[in-house]
């Protein structure tokens, strides 16, 4: 078959597919709703699961992460002699290494609100640790007495009257604003955005020296190390040879953050009870996806039966059943991919509950091959059914 | 007065054929001899289930012959992969249904213009040669039409255009007025002989409308898988329509 051909008989396939209007949008937005489902469901989990490891992630200066070796995730944490710090200093490749101090703590504001929130101290010499996207205030701040500074939403948490800028209105500034934390005041310094955690306590960076008095001081305050590997240095080599010499366990930040996501994987009813959700939004995206374009395959059997009369041979007659499922596809894809995005978009603006989900490209292409797949899959099962058709079909009544 | 050339476009030589049910086989065709020639339009009739629409879809390609020889423009059908089949059918067939099977969603003219793009030739192209047919029979105001937005009578009309299009050496006709009024059946048929006339085509008519027995130039009637006979007199015909 030439191209002449081939683009004649899909424009004719083309014809087909949109001449009934409302069957066609009906199959297009079919798929993009099935794919909205999918997306958004896949999306949500994932971004779940990266709350989990919101802490390690933040954590932008540092290469490794240094503990104790019995922690298998971040939120456990197990306190380190300070003389770790000095021993894992000593190790050849690091170019420093420095305190981070995590704990939870009870924020009372001063109209008596309660808050729980997570304070992490980071080192006070070099503000390792610190957060990255400051929205008021600066990192250097934190020198201050009493210094800390909370993250964006959590200071809504805090202070819920005051949406600001999720409300559109202006929002006064936080800074400035106190807090009492274990019996201690502490001044709000700046305002940082930053990766919402699994629990949604609000997050308070402070020097680690103040932190200690900020929290419910442990027996040994140094909750995690860390590193710098010198340039040019093999990650996963160092952490083996900090772990070979101090006999603590060193973990690259990205193995660190995936060993956190694994444990709440395996550990908590999560990844059941949403991946069922996330399961069964892939199935009933598949069913309806597939169910509405078999359907259409089999209502066009007899016209097919007629092609396959008048000659136009089978191998056309599934390029042009390829074709409308591709047609379909592309057009369902982009529709359900933009309205998941445009969910995505608007929740994040206007809910801050549900900051950090975003539409993952992973989880879009995922979907892609997915929606590939069940086109073509229920195209060839229901072409099956044109293909062996008997032409003579149409001198049936 | 016929326009009737004596050679053969359609050859049929003790064509049987047989359909699988259940176990056993079931033989619709006894040994069909027939002839249809150039310039020709040819009736069969019979009663129901006596292998009409069998017969008719061996002589255009659709279904092939359990035995026999079936040859089209001196061409043998038996033997032919389902791909020849099909281009066979491509080159040398017009097809008109008794439902007319036009595509819905594509206008009159594009519907005409089919078999001019299973041919290989572009759409619009295609569709400006279709509307020179529908013109010819009548319905140019139509063609931009889809055929939810035609009568009966325009849908034979398109699917008769349709048929003609590409110009094949050979049309096959199942029941054309059966879903039509006298007047329209008349029209059909009158297009029918006009496209017969042509010294290069033959015309085979299905019917089980003695109405259009007067259109035809001979009259195969069959019974039981068999032809039982064939007339080729005016008078006779008519007689068999009363």
């Amino acid at each position: 078959m030439n191209y002449v051909q081939e683009h004649a008989v899909g424009a004719i396939a083309w014809r087909m597919l949109t001449g009934d209007r409302a069957k066609y949008l009906g199959l297009v937005f079919g798929v993009a709703f099935a794919v909205m489902l999918m997306t958004q469901q896949a999306s949500i989990f994932v971004g779940l699961m990266l709350r989990t490891a919101a802490q390690v992630i933040d954590v932008t200066d540092a290469d490794l992460w240094v503990m104790d070796p019995r922690i298998i995730y971040v939120d456990e944490t197990e306190p380190l002699p300070e003389s770790a710090l000095w021993r894992v200093r000593s190790v050849p490749g690091v170019e420093w290494a420095a305190p981070f101090f995590k704990a939870l703590s009870v924020a009372r504001a001063p109209d008596g609100r309660l808050q729980q929130v997570f304070v992490l101290g980071v080192d006070d010499a070099t503000l390792a640790g610190a957060p990255s996207r400051m929205i008021e205030g600066s990192v250097e701040d934190l020198r201050r007495p009493g210094a800390v500074v909370i993250d964006r939403v959590g200071a809504l948490f805090i202070w819920p009257g005051e949406k600001g800028s999720e409300t559109g209105s202006p929002r006064r500034s936080d800074v400035g604003r106190t807090l009492e934390m274990a019996d201690r005041r502490a001044t709000i310094v700046g305002t940082a955005e930053t990766s919402a955690p699994f629990t949604t306590f609000p997050v308070v960076y402070t020097r680690y020296s103040e932190a200690l008095r900020f929290a419910p001081p442990p027996r040994k305050p140094l909750s995690y190390i860390l590193v710098r590997a010198q340039a040019g240095e093999d990650h996963a080599a160092l952490a083996a040879r900090i772990a070979a010499e101090t006999g603590l366990k060193a973990l690259p930040w990205r193995q660190f953050a995936w060993e956190t996501i694994r444990y709440y994987l395996q550990r908590t009813g999560i990844p059941i009870n949403f991946g069922i959700t996330v399961i069964l939004g892939f199935v009933v995206g598949a069913a309806v996806v597939g169910q509405t374009f078999s359907i259409f395959v089999l209502e066009n059997l007899r016209q097919f039966g007629a092609l396959k009369a008048m000659g136009v041979a089978n191998g056309t007659i599934l390029r042009m059943v390829l074709l409308q499922g591709a047609a379909i596809g592309i057009l369902g894809f982009g529709i359900g991919i933009g309205m998941a995005a445009a969910f995505f978009e608007i929740t994040s603006r206007t809910n801050v509950d549900l900051r950090g989900f975003f539409l993952v490209w992973q989880v879009a292409a995922g979907t892609a091959v997915a929606v590939a797949l069940i086109i073509v899959g229920s195209a060839l099962l229901a072409i099956r059914r044109a293909l062996v058709l008997d032409p003579a079909v149409v001198f049936r009544t | 007065m016929s326009a009737v050339v004596e050679a053969p476009i359609v050859q049929a030589r003790g064509v049987v054929k047989d359909f699988a049910a259940g176990d056993e086989s079931l033989r619709v065709l006894h040994g069909i001899d027939l002839d249809v020639r150039a310039g020709e339009l040819m009736l069969v009739v019979g009663p129901s289930g006596c292998g009409k629409t069998t017969l008719i879809s061996i002589l255009a390609g659709i279904l092939s012959a359990t035995e026999g020889e079936v040859r089209v423009g001196g061409r043998a059908l038996g033997g032919l992969s389902a791909r020849k089949l099909a281009a066979f059918r491509r080159e040398t067939v017009g097809f008109i249904f008794q439902q007319y099977n036009l595509l819905p969603s594509l206008t009159a003219a594009e519907n005409a213009a089919v078999p001019l793009v299973a041919r290989g030739e572009r759409l619009g192209a295609a569709e400006k040669k279709a509307r020179l047919v529908l013109e010819r029979l009548g319905m140019g105001p139509h063609a931009g039409k889809q055929p939810r937005q035609l009568s009966g009578g325009q849908m034979q009309r398109v699917a008769i255009a349709r048929a003609l299009v590409h110009d094949p050496a050979f049309i096959v006709c199942d029941e054309p007025t059966a879903a039509l009024d006298a007047a329209s059946g008349r029209a059909a048929m009158e297009l029918l002989r006009d496209a017969a006339r042509d010294p290069h085509r033959a015309v085979v008519v299905v019917t089980h409308d003695p109405r259009i027995y007067g259109f035809a130039d001979r009259l195969a009637e069959m019974e039981d898988g068999r032809v039982t006979r064939v007339l080729d007199e005016p008078a006779a015909i008519r007689a068999l329509s009363h």
